[in-house]
């Protein structure tokens, strides 16, 4: 992988600015290196999807760009500024939704959490809690505890909350991970349309390749040890995609034969 | 079929029968034991003269007074040891050597320092309650779901918000759990104060019945404080289940 700086995904013809840039981006927690050198531009509007064994860093790599860590060296640019502390037009949905709300709040609360913070006048928390909430499958259950909601339905509040910060960009952390294949799928195409409404570039770590494939408009695969980025794909498949044509789509498989063989060598 | 709810005062009404029936069999003469009869006779005179009700009010007030007092300090500190690792680091050995102080032992400072009266009485049980509360609500806060930390990070929450809408809620079933315990302490710590020495309360009743010889009175004293302390963990517990339905769910329950 001597040909890190190729890797570096800036199309000469681009004059658009990179949202986020990770340059030289490595980071050393406990005198282990946990990513290296990751160089990376990420366009406004771009879906990127990072890939990965277990342990490469994947996560890690997230919580960089939402500036959870700092790096030891290199920096992380957000639209050109350099980040120091999270921002609040980045926002990050997580794995483990049941933890990440908060129980006492209802759902309608724990949307409102967001708009409290973002200083939206309390007069209109309201209606704005409603429209989310629809937004994202959840009309009718604003009275409603986590606990009385179903995994599924607890990452969409999570989705909701986030939405709620009117991000420029959304990081989400393997977030249909624990979640049964049915339900992902649908999570799959929701989020595609509202990340397509909403315009927001998106940085999503899966370890599902074909969830990869399915949903980026780029996939980038870490090698582990220190995590580093060791492959690159442009998934040109066309878009809306569909859970039945884009998956048989030839292309499609090529990539995820492509993305297979990855993984595989990078466990060897 | 007999109600399971009444089941349960089957054993305690048989074992006052039984009591009764033995006390008048033998026609007992005692500086220690008295009938139920006489006992219900005594707690229903001291009532009538408004001596128990003087005794409970002064016992409540000293016990209340030093909750509130040791509950506060306890809290405060707690959390702040809870959020700030150093701080926790910095009391530890001072925490541990002061905690295993029977706080019935400063009664001989408290009296010196503050004489009989509400003032020492309150300090004592002050000095008792602060441990649970501090030491239940410190690990309350260090307990508190990593996530919701990293929740309130990523949205930039200020930090008394971070305080008020992620720390204290999460922490509250937890803290109110420490206050109900407290709350026994203070009581136990108010009569043995009285008990020992201040003559005030229902600890002070106890010993003036023992000391006129008066058992039925004695025991209907000590009835009459298993009561208080009972309806004071009912009444509790009523307002954990009313303040925390929801929030209870997480976390202990218990």
């Amino acid at each position: 992988m001597g040909s890190s700086p190729a890797l570096r995904l800036q199309p000469s013809s681009c004059i658009e600015r990179p949202q986020i840039a990770f340059t030289d981006v490595s980071l050393t927690l406990g005198g282990k290196t946990i990513v290296e050198n990751i160089n990376l531009d990420v366009k406004p509007g771009e879906f990127l999807c990072i890939i990965g064994a277990s342990g490469c860093g994947k996560t890690t790599a997230l919580r960089l760009a939402a500036a959870l860590y700092q790096p030891t060296s290199g920096t992380v640019t957000f639209d050109g500024e350099a980040m120091q502390v999270p921002r609040r037009d980045i926002a990050i949905v997580f794995q483990d939704y049941g933890k990440a709300l908060l129980p006492w709040r209802t759902a309608a609360g724990n949307v409102s959490l967001a708009l409290e913070t973002i200083g939206v006048a309390s007069s209109q928390r309201a209606s704005r809690i409603e429209e989310l909430l629809k937004k994202v499958g959840l009309p009718g259950h604003a009275g409603k505890y986590p606990a009385e909601m179903s995994g599924g339905m607890q990452q969409r509040l999570q989705i909701a909350r986030c939405l709620a910060q009117e991000p420029k960009a959304l990081l989400m952390d393997e977030p249909f991970g624990a979640l049964d294949a049915m339900t992902r799928q649908g999570l799959q195409d929701e989020v595609l349309s509202l990340v397509a409404a909403s315009g927001a570039t998106v940085i999503f770590v899966t370890h599902d390749l074909e969830e990869a494939i399915y949903l980026g408009d780029r996939v980038i695969g870490l090698l582990p040890h220190p995590g580093r980025i060791g492959i690159e794909l442009k998934i040109d498949l066309p878009r809306p995609r569909d859970q039945l044509t884009t998956r048989e789509n030839p292309e499609f498989l090529r990539l995820r034969r492509e993305l297979f063989d990855f993984i595989k060598a990078s466990e060897a | 079929m007999i109600p399971e709810r009444i089941k349960a005062f089957l054993l305690p009404i048989g074992a006052l029968v039984a009591l009764e029936l033995w006390a008048r069999a033998v026609h007992l003469q005692s500086d220690s034991l008295a009938p139920p009869s006489a006992i219900a006779a005594a707690l229903v005179e001291a009532f009538k003269d408004g001596s128990i009700l003087v005794a409970t009010r002064d016992t409540l007030t000293s016990a209340f007074a030093g909750l509130l007092v040791g509950g506060a300090v306890g809290l405060a500190f707690g959390i702040a040891l809870g959020i700030f690792h150093i701080f926790d680091r910095l009391m530890e050995v001072t925490i541990e050597a002061i905690r295993p102080i029977p706080s019935i032992a400063l009664l001989p400072i408290a009296l010196i320092a503050l004489g009989f009266g509400y003032r020492m009485e309150i300090l004592i049980v002050a000095f008792a309650c602060v441990w649970p509360i501090l030491i239940l609500s410190r690990a309350a806060v260090s307990a508190i779901e990593p996530r919701l930390i990293e929740v309130s990070r990523a949205l930039r929450l200020s930090p008394p918000d971070r305080v008020r809408k992620i720390i204290i809620p999460a922490a509250l079933p937890r803290i109110f759990l420490a206050f109900r315990l407290a709350a026994g302490i203070a009581l136990i710590v108010a009569v043995t104060v009285e008990i020992a020495i201040n003559p005030i309360g229902l600890g002070a009743a106890i010993m003036t019945a023992q000391q006129a010889l008066r058992p039925d009175l004695m025991l209907a004293y000590l009835l009459w404080i298993g009561l208080v302390g009972y309806l004071l963990n009912t009444g509790l517990v009523i307002a954990q289940r009313h303040l925390f339905g929801r929030a209870a769910l997480v976390g202990d329950a218990a």
